[in-house]
């Protein structure tokens, strides 16, 4: 056949094309009735409607051509929920194939039929699935098995009623190891969705069974049974050691996936573990695989980058001696490098932080902009996590400054700050330095810092009052965050020498109480106005209150043990790549599609808090994301559309993984002790790490007025409680999530101090 | 688990589209359009909106998607993409738009097969073709024939392999191709260094043939006392991963590597050494700013391995500023020319005598620019191949088939190591 007489099956022309199809489906030569249905599946492909032509292809379906029958059943599966009565047309066929000689068009038969979700065809499938579950082909068993799953999820009693349920668990003992993947894959499915959990409750008898069939399998039965003997609990430790020591040898497997689930079961296993030394064993099996991983596609790469990361925080002895093998390639795609990056700091310790240091130092000439900085944030870490590595970093540092480079040198400025909270009194040597690059400072939380810095440590700086009157300038046009900062920094140099800034304060005062309209720095003004007005003395100590140094647990994202437990028990899964747990993305899972309907409304509300808490598209400015978030309403609206859903729009914050030491973890943390199980509510919360406890808070009590479901009085409560704080403090009024995460990202310190100063004033 | 799936092209137009459950309508493959394909700064391979999830790969000039609106397995879903991406081009040769569509009907075959009800089934591109066939017309006949055999075979525990296979004369080659990955920094230390090997196998056995395959393991040879003495030559293994022919239960308790292999070609096993690594070339660059206007560069390449061998396709890429105006190099062997799409210096040496050296010097002209930014320095790369040559030193030290029929096999084995990420800062 030459090049020109092959069919078109992808045409552009529209025009009357069902009408011509119609003709070429009636045709009397096979060959254009099978060619007619081949565009038309075409047609399905891209997207038009070809639903109109249902019962001319069904017409087609009785044919011995296999490829025919199966483009057939492919049109079937499709259109047959538009044309709920046609479909009887088609139950004849189906029966009549589940009976046939050749067990590949038996096992054709009952996956297409369980496709179909009509009630119709139920009525019709019971009788041929019971036979093809006895079948003696074990290919026509193991479509059958998963064929009781799609049964299940239209119509559970049925499944039940018919005995379908029972049959399957005895599958799990069949003879063939794709018909116990199978069975094991559809009875987990089962579970999940069932009303009592008994539909699959792994025990000894049924461990032993999967065990057995464990080594047989193909890669992804091997999967579905490791997921499923992650839910085993163990008698005891020797038990556990036994289960350990039959998934270790999966570990070698070409399958990244095949080793993430192993070692899924392993680390859940290890808590069962009593024996030390076996313990020990085990964890050193895992790391060479661990570090193999990394050698796949990048996706899977990806994958388990995050999954090491969760797993260090549990066991940051494990690939104690691996870092390198985490240096970043220069051709490694975005995403990689960012997650090497984070277990590059996680490795960090005081033998390898030189030549951690030095890799640093390297990414930051490198040309991405976000992975610059990302590096640049990286050396601050490790200047805070080891003290005795702390003045190589600063000269980093600076040496990093000396380039000029714009958003190097901001980036510096803001991890050199925090070096100093970490450090006070230690490096005041470099202000300098960094005065000199004032002028090229246009970046709020650069510009903040430094204006903190001169604060801070204004005794010391001979010009700070000039300094501080040359950013004043600008006052008026600042971003909000920038003007909280020369408040708190021009009160701090008025405290410290009043002589020289009397008339500044007063100034300052007056235009931030006046001219402003943000209510954050007008209050703010308000309060520090009264302060020095009523008591100088209170006013000192307040503002120069001791702080408390950036301790490193705070500096290293570390998730709360509880979720990270959770996220253990979904290794390899989303959850564990967002380092969120499940609820917090998968909405409500409803089972039918009806429920799926009706749980619409909840489900859009829910959608909110997940773009809220976006990491996946990382640095997006909100506005160029709130289009994204319309687009997430419309996407689940689709399926619910029958009901009226009102969604509140809510721009995400702009997500940053700088992690930084401050308070509003600590409000979090009293906030999820007090609504203890209300962990819906607030797990995700977890996620916004630079999001201020305050403005966080806030939102947290919206979403828990919203979530109507998993709201508990307790968490209201709570929240309420924290809420009538913020009032107080003039903050509870932050026009939108956006700004308040922009405004009190990197502003700690001014953060720290007001938080000091309400509590003080209570 | 996977709710949909879909392959796009470029320009974003759905070339196949598979629902695998009902939670998911089609409409939502528009949204993946919209926010990913004609969107520039994507930063990540999953991408959730709403409670929908989106993984997608990128081969050829396609989208692979898969959708999910589970807590699905993530790493099975990227490793399941590739693997349709193996199985397409083991169909089509290559797997790109054009063959997409033009075997768009065999491809839903494929999808139909390959996953059900969103779980993947079968996904060995030789045992799909089994009774998957490209010519409908054969495919009748051999589903008449022998469809039965295909489906036990094709879910039992050698799924991999049909029992029937015969070959008059009976051989095996073992191909050990290894990639050595480099990375120097500019003061000339090691930051690191390993090998990802590779053992390919082309196995043309008939009948059902047991293998035992040997190599010079450190950890295998030292438990058995009899090899102390010869023990001076082995390699340490840092890790492994096999083919699923090989019984990994075996391999974890005495370390012996058995198997029964598909028919033909297949990859054995990939390993991973870091241990008294031989790296086959030495690279000392020279590369000197001069003011802003000029950089001199003098590269010197010398081969570590015996004189004997030698490497083919010697590549180096050595950067230039974007800024660069002009290049003047001289290069001792090869040819060497600066390529200004790619910002680097090519310089290509054909063959490469073991133990010898070479060098190129060469001057950039830099033409002016308005404002100062320093140069990134991306590091040199290189690209080789060097026949009969190990990195890690691992050798085969037997292939040993058993069959029922006891016949004679032949076996072959080559050695080979490539350039991985061989990379030198400078």
């Amino acid at each position: 056949m030459d090049i020109f007489s092959k069919p078109k099956f992808f045409t552009n022309n529209t025009k009357g094309e069902n009408a011509e199809l119609l003709v070429e489906l009636n045709s009397e030569y096979r060959d254009r009735r099978k060619d007619a249905v081949k565009r038309v599946i075409a047609n399905m492909t891209v997207g038009k409607d070809v639903s109109g032509l249902f019962p001319q292809v069904v017409k087609n379906m009785q044919t011995e051509d296999l490829e025919m029958k199966k483009l057939v059943y492919l049109y079937l599966m499709n259109y047959a929920k538009s044309n709920p009565d046609l479909v009887i047309l088609a139950v004849n066929t189906f029966v009549k194939d589940t009976d046939h000689v050749n067990p590949l068009i038996r096992a054709l038969a009952i996956r297409t039929m369980g496709c179909i979700r009509v009630d119709k065809i139920l009525d019709h499938l019971c009788e041929p699935l019971r036979k093809c579950l006895q079948d003696d082909n074990p290919y026509v068993r193991k479509t059958a098995a998963l064929c009781v799953a799609k049964l299940w999820d239209l119509d559970q009693e049925r499944a039940i009623d018919n005995g379908f349920v029972t049959t399957l668990q005895d599958l799990v003992s069949d003879s063939t190891p794709m018909v116990v993947a199978n069975a094991v894959i559809a009875l987990a499915e089962m579970q999940e969705s069932s009303v009592n959990k008994d539909v699959f409750v792994v025990n000894v008898a049924i461990m032993n069974k999967m065990l057995a069939a464990l080594n047989e399998c193909n890669e992804w039965g091997q999967i579905a049974i490791l997921t499923s003997l992650a839910e085993y609990q163990p008698l005891d430790s020797k038990e556990a050691e036994s289960v350990c020591e039959r998934v270790v040898p999966r570990l070698q497997h070409a399958n990244g996936s095949v080793v993430l689930s192993a070692i899924r079961v392993l680390m859940i296993f290890l808590r069962y573990l009593r024996n030390d030394e076996f313990t020990n064993g085990l964890i050193k099996k895992m790391s060479p695989p661990l570090v193999s991983l990394l050698a796949s596609a990048p996706e899977v790469q990806y994958v388990s980058l995050r999954n090491i990361n969760l797993i260090l925080q549990k066991r940051p002895d494990i690939l104690q001696n691996d870092v390198r093998v985490f240096f970043c390639k220069y051709n490694d795609p975005p995403y990689v490098k960012r997650e090497k990056l984070e277990i590059i700091i996680r490795l960090c310790n005081d033998k390898n932080v030189d030549q951690i240091l030095s890799e640093l130092k390297e990414y930051a000439s490198e040309v991405d902009v976000d992975f610059v900085r990302r590096a640049i944030r990286a050396i601050g870490r490790c200047a805070i996590i080891i003290e005795e590595a702390s003045e190589r970093c600063v000269n980093v540092l600076l040496d990093l400054i000396n380039t000029k480079i714009n958003y190097v040198v901001q980036e510096a400025i803001i991890v050199i700050k925090d070096i100093f909270r970490k450090y006070p009194q230690r490096y005041e040597a470099i202000i300098p330095t960094l005065c000199q690059n004032l002028d090229s400072l246009d970046e709020p939380e650069a510009k903040g810092s430094l204006i903190w810095i001169v604060g801070e440590y204004a005794e010391r700086i001979e010009n700070a009052d000039e300094l501080i009157e040359n950013f004043l300038e600008t006052f008026l046009e600042e971003n909000s965050q920038v003007q909280l900062q020369l408040l708190t920094a021009t009160v701090k140099l008025f405290l410290k020498k009043p002589s020289q800034s009397q008339e500044i304060v007063h100034r300052v005062l007056q235009t931030a109480t006046q001219e402003i309209d943000n209510p954050d720095t007008r209050d703010r003004a308000y309060v520090y106005w009264r302060l020095l007005s009523t008591d100088p003395q209170a006013a000192k100590a307040v503002v120069l209150s001791e702080k408390p140094p950036i301790s490193v647990d705070s500096s290293a994202d570390k998730l709360s043990p509880g979720l990270l437990d959770e996220l253990i028990n979904n290794i390899s899964t989303l959850a564990s790549v967002y380092h969120k747990p499940a609820s917090t993305f998968m909405g409500n899972k409803a089972f039918s599609a009806d429920a799926v309907r009706k749980a619409a409304v909840a489900d859009a509300r829910d959608e909110e808090q997940i773009m809220g808490e976006d990491t996946v598209t990382s640095p997006t400015a909100p506005a160029a994301s709130a289009p994204k978030n319309v687009m997430a309403d419309l996407l689940d609206l689709d399926f619910g559309s029958s009901e009226p859903v009102s969604t509140p729009v809510m721009s995400p914050p702009t997500s940053n993984s700088k992690s930084g030491p401050n308070y509003s973890a600590d409000l979090f943390d009293m906030s999820s002790d007090m609504s203890s199980g209300g962990s819906d509510a607030f797990g995700g919360m977890g996620g916004m790490s630079g999001m201020s406890g305050v403005g966080g808070l806030n939102i947290g009590f919206q979403q828990s007025q919203s979530q109507s479901q998993n709201q508990n009085t307790a968490t209201s409560g709570s929240s309420n409680a924290f809420g009538d704080l913020a009032g107080f403090g003039g903050f509870g009024q932050q026009p939108s999530a956006a700004t308040a995460s922009q405004q009190t990202q990197q502003q700690k310190p001014t953060q720290s101090s007001t938080v000091n100063d309400l509590l003080d004033l209570f | 688990m996977i709710s949909a799936f879909f392959i796009y092209n470029q320009k974003g137009e759905v070339l196949i589209s598979r629902l695998y459950r009902q939670d998911l309508k089609r409409s939502i493959a528009d949204i993946f359009r919209i926010q990913v394909i004609s969107n520039t700064d994507v930063r990540s391979p999953i991408i959730t909106l709403g409670s929908t999830s989106f993984f997608h790969v990128r081969h050829e000039n396609l989208y692979i998607v898969a959708l999910t609106k589970w807590n699905a397995n993530a790493a099975l879903i990227f490793e399941f993409c590739y693997r349709v991406i193996n199985v397409g081009r083991s169909y089509f040769g290559k797997f790109d738009e054009e063959a997409v569509k033009a075997n768009f009907v065999l491809i839903y075959e494929l999808l139909d097969e390959v996953l059900d009800f969103g779980y993947p089934q079968n996904s060995e591109a030789d045992t799909l073709k089994m009774y998957i066939t490209t010519e409908s017309v054969k495919s009748e006949r051999a589903v008449m024939e022998d469809s039965a055999k295909i489906t036990i075979q094709a879910t039992g525990a050698t799924s991999w392999r049909r029992s029937d296979v015969k070959y008059r004369k009976n051989e095996a080659f073992i191909d050990v191709i290894e990639s050595v990955n480099l990375l120097l920094s500019a003061q000339g230390n090691v930051l690191r260094a390993d090998v990802a090997g590779q053992i390919m196998m082309r196995a043309y056995l008939s009948g059902t043939p047991e293998c035992k395959f040997g190599l010079n393991d450190k950890v295998l040879l030292e438990k058995d006392p009899s090899n102390r003495r010869k023990t001076s030559n082995t390699v340490e293994i840092d890790d492994c991963q096999f083919h699923q022919c090989v019984k990994l239960g075996k391999f974890d308790s005495d370390r012996t590597i058995s198997f029964i292999p598909p028919d033909g070609e297949f990859e054995l096993m990939r390993y991973r050494t870091s241990d008294n690594i031989n790296l086959p070339f030495k690279v000392h660059p020279v590369v000197i700013e001069i003011g802003k206007s000029k950089i001199e560069y003098r590269i010197l390449v010398k081969a570590n391995f015996s004189s004997k061998l030698y490497a083919n396709n010697v590549v180096l890429n050595i950067p230039t500023p974007l800024n660069t105006a002009g290049v003047t190099c001289t290069a001792s062997s090869g040819k060497a020319k600066y390529v200004p799409a790619e910002n680097s210096i090519v310089w290509k040496i054909p063959r490469f005598q073991g133990q010898s050296e070479f060098t190129l010097t060469g001057e950039a002209n830099l033409t002016a620019m308005t404002h100062k930014k320093a140069w990134s320095r991306p590091p040199i790369s290189m690209d080789f191949q060097v026949l009969m040559f190990t990195s890690s030193g691992l050798l085969v030290r037997f292939l040993k088939v058993f069959e029922k029929n006891n016949y004679q096999s032949v076996k072959w084995v080559r050695y080979m190591t490539k350039a991985g990420n061989y990379q030198i800062r400078f």
